[in-house]
């Protein structure tokens, strides 16, 4: 390899403003018909910043996720006498809830700051809006997995406070899975909502995608812990939402424009691939499984292994959208070339 | 504006997360002084980094995360939390157009007498830039806790006591001004969102800016930013008359995807040659499209596991 010293000053001159060929790594767009996007950088430098987040945000959307759509399933268990599905449901959506808000606070670094948060409520903001939504979702959640715990206790004991969160469970279910779905729809937002190229370019879709995941995610575990006689609408809500999501992302690839590239390269590239590959897998094994137990346990584990890649492979394509100046200039200087300056109009 | 209002009512705040304004009384100020911004004119910077060493001695902003590059004479790298001015050195191969010779009487030494092979055959382009303060400013919008805020000089401030650390403003910000102080350890402010606050300490003591104050060039002009305005627009035509076609301004323009900055610059080349985006826009403006999609899921979502019940009996 040449060192920086080694080379003269013209032909620093002459490569420097030049960044982009050189910063194609194992793209598929080389041998594709898609020709190598031409573009002046600043040394190759990022423009904007990747979002200073570890995978704790790509958990944090996963169990967010699960816990949306486990606390949907098990008021629709509870109101239909389904008593499996809805424990697995309840006591599955509190953990997700629990391990979703460890992670939120494991990335800024101690409850507090999540408590400072409270101190405002900004439409303009998509974490002050998912903050208010969890604290409002996370409540009625606990009470109905209180509710579901006091119901295992000897019926000696239910009586008193236990007594009255048995009561409370079935209102506190159906308060938890109104307010659960924008718990899921929500993070697609605050992805979207950054100067992040692939997460911005994808604001159409990612909701979908998002909510997809999350059904896939739920129903799996929903056929994970719920004995087969009552897994039917945990089976349909998982397939449905593994093929929305599946559909959802095609599309999403389709508007993205060059930043949809970072969904195919690189970690992101593999995670996205693991992501197609185990919803594929699980919707079938769900579909087709129905009369085995160990089938659609497994379906339900790959669903959910899905989910959670489809939100690391998204996460992981906006860092490395945001890290290459391209996925900033070639969109705007094309849109400009096109007489689509963004400017207002009165 | 009522809750309400600011809640459910996305048309009326169309206007506040995009399009021209005065951000100052639309942030709330009864009666603020005139809008306050830097003209940064890149044609006169000579990349002396006084402004950086005036904002880091005046700020108290520690040292930056050094490295050797090996790409240029910038080693500072970027705007971020230890760095609220940076001066990119461009190097690029001179203008390869031969002078043309007028025929003209000339006076004293001619102006073509250098030798072809003693002219440089690179050119300098420098330039200082600086958080833009946006009209619609990303990161602001974006902050969960209100640390962020609009100063009564229509500027953005970032109030490092409240500050979570969350770095959402980052992934926000359309220029990747604003970023999270990275060290020196020990450093109370470690993790914490830092950027550019305009001098706010020495406007509301009536002073200029710290870099303004020490660019010898002049290259960094402080002051209200209609006047601002007025001058650049002046300093482009001049620069048209004598030749330098290439000058052209950055930011200056109230209809553009970020309703203009309070930070503005001459530029003597496209944007994306000094690291800057070439039409940026507010991620805010497509907030509304944003929520819309996401409820039309969230109901998706709600629906699909309705229907996953019907007509199933255990």
């Amino acid at each position: 390899m040449t060192g920086p010293e080694q080379r003269t000053d013209t032909d620093r001159a002459t490569d420097a403003p030049q960044q982009s060929g050189a910063r194609h790594r194992g793209s598929p767009a080389r041998d594709s018909i898609v020709p190598e996007a031409d573009f002046e950088s600043y040394y190759g430098r990022p423009i904007v910043k990747p979002a200073p987040w570890e995978h704790d945000i790509a958990y944090y959307m996963f169990t967010g996720g699960v816990a949306a759509g486990s606390a949907i399933l098990g008021a629709g268990a509870d109101l239909t006498e389904r008593p499996g599905l809805r424990r697995t449901s309840r006591l599955g959506s509190a953990v997700a809830l629990v391990l979703s808000m460890f992670f939120l606070i494991k990335d800024l670094g101690k409850p507090s700051r999540f408590l400072n948060m409270l101190r405002v409520a900004k439409p303009t903001s998509p974490m002050s809006v998912g903050t208010w939504l969890l604290s409002l979702h996370g409540p009625f959640s606990a009470l109905a997995s209180a509710a579901e715990v006091a119901g295992l206790l000897p019926s000696r004991w239910q009586r008193g406070p236990i007594g009255l969160a048995l009561r409370l469970g079935r209102p506190a279910g159906i308060a938890a899975a109104v307010t659960a779905p924008p718990v899921a729809a929500y993070t697609a937002v605050l992805l979207s909502d950054t100067a992040t190229p692939a997460w911005h370019s994808a604001h159409e879709e990612l909701p979908f995608v998002f909510c997809g995941s999350a059904a896939a995610a739920s129903g799996g575990l929903g056929l994970i812990g719920a004995p087969l006689g009552e897994s039917g609408p945990a089976r349909a809500f998982a397939i449905g939402g593994a093929v929305v999501d599946l559909v959802a992302e095609h599309r999403m690839e389709q508007s993205m424009g060059i930043s949809a590239e970072t969904l195919h390269q690189g970690s992101a590239g593999r995670w996205m691939q693991a992501s197609k590959g185990l919803m594929v897998l699980g919707a079938t094994g769900a579909l087709l499984g129905r009369r085995s137990r160990a089938v659609s346990i497994a379906s339900g584990a790959a669903l959910m292994a899905g989910s959670l890649c489809t939100r690391i492979g998204v996460f992981e394509a906006g860092i490395a959208s945001a890290n290459d100046p391209k996925y900033v200039v070639v969109p705007q200087r094309e849109r400009v070339a096109r007489g689509e300056a963004v400017r207002h109009s009165g | 504006m009522s809750l309400r209002d600011s809640l459910f009512n996305w048309d009326g705040m169309a206007n506040s997360l995009f399009g021209p304004l005065d951000p100052a009384p639309n942030a709330g100020y009864d009666d603020p002084p005139a809008r306050k911004g830097f003209f940064t004119d890149t044609s006169i910077c000579i990349g002396c980094k006084a402004c950086e060493v005036a904002c880091k001695e005046w700020n108290d902003v520690p040292e930056n995360v050094f490295a050797m590059l090996g790409t240029s004479y910038d080693n500072s790298h970027s705007l971020n939390a230890n760095q609220w001015r940076h001066v990119a050195f461009i190097e690029k191969p001179a203008k390869a157009t031969p002078p043309v010779d007028l025929g003209m009487p000339t006076l004293g030494a001619a102006p073509n007498d250098v030798p072809e092979e003693e002219k440089p055959d690179f050119q300098w382009l420098m330039s200082s830039d600086v958080c833009k303060h946006c009209t619609h400013a990303a990161c602001l919008d974006v902050c969960p806790t209100g640390s962020l805020f609009r100063s009564e000089f229509g500027t953005v401030v970032v109030q490092d006591d409240i500050c979570n650390g969350c770095g959402y403003c980052v992934a926000a910000c359309p220029y990747g001004v604003i970023d999270r102080r990275r060290g020196p350890d020990g450093d109370p402010s470690v993790g914490i969102a830092q950027k550019c606050t305009l001098c706010y300490d020495r406007l509301t003591d009536g002073q200029r800016p710290a870099c303004a104050q020490a660019c010898p060039t002049e290259s960094i002009l402080f002051g209200d930013v209609e006047e601002l305005r007025r001058t650049a627009n002046d300093r482009v035509a001049r620069l048209h008359e004598q030749g330098v076609m290439d000058a052209r301004l950055y930011g200056n323009d109230p209809d553009d995807g970020v309703g203009g900055t309070g930070a503005f610059f001459l530029l003597l080349d496209e944007p994306e040659v000094y690291g800057l985006p070439p039409d940026p826009v507010v991620t805010t403006k497509d907030l509304p499209t944003m929520y819309r999609r996401a409820g039309a899921a969230a109901l998706a979502l709600l629906a699909g596991a309705a229907v996953s019940f019907v007509g199933r009996r255990p």
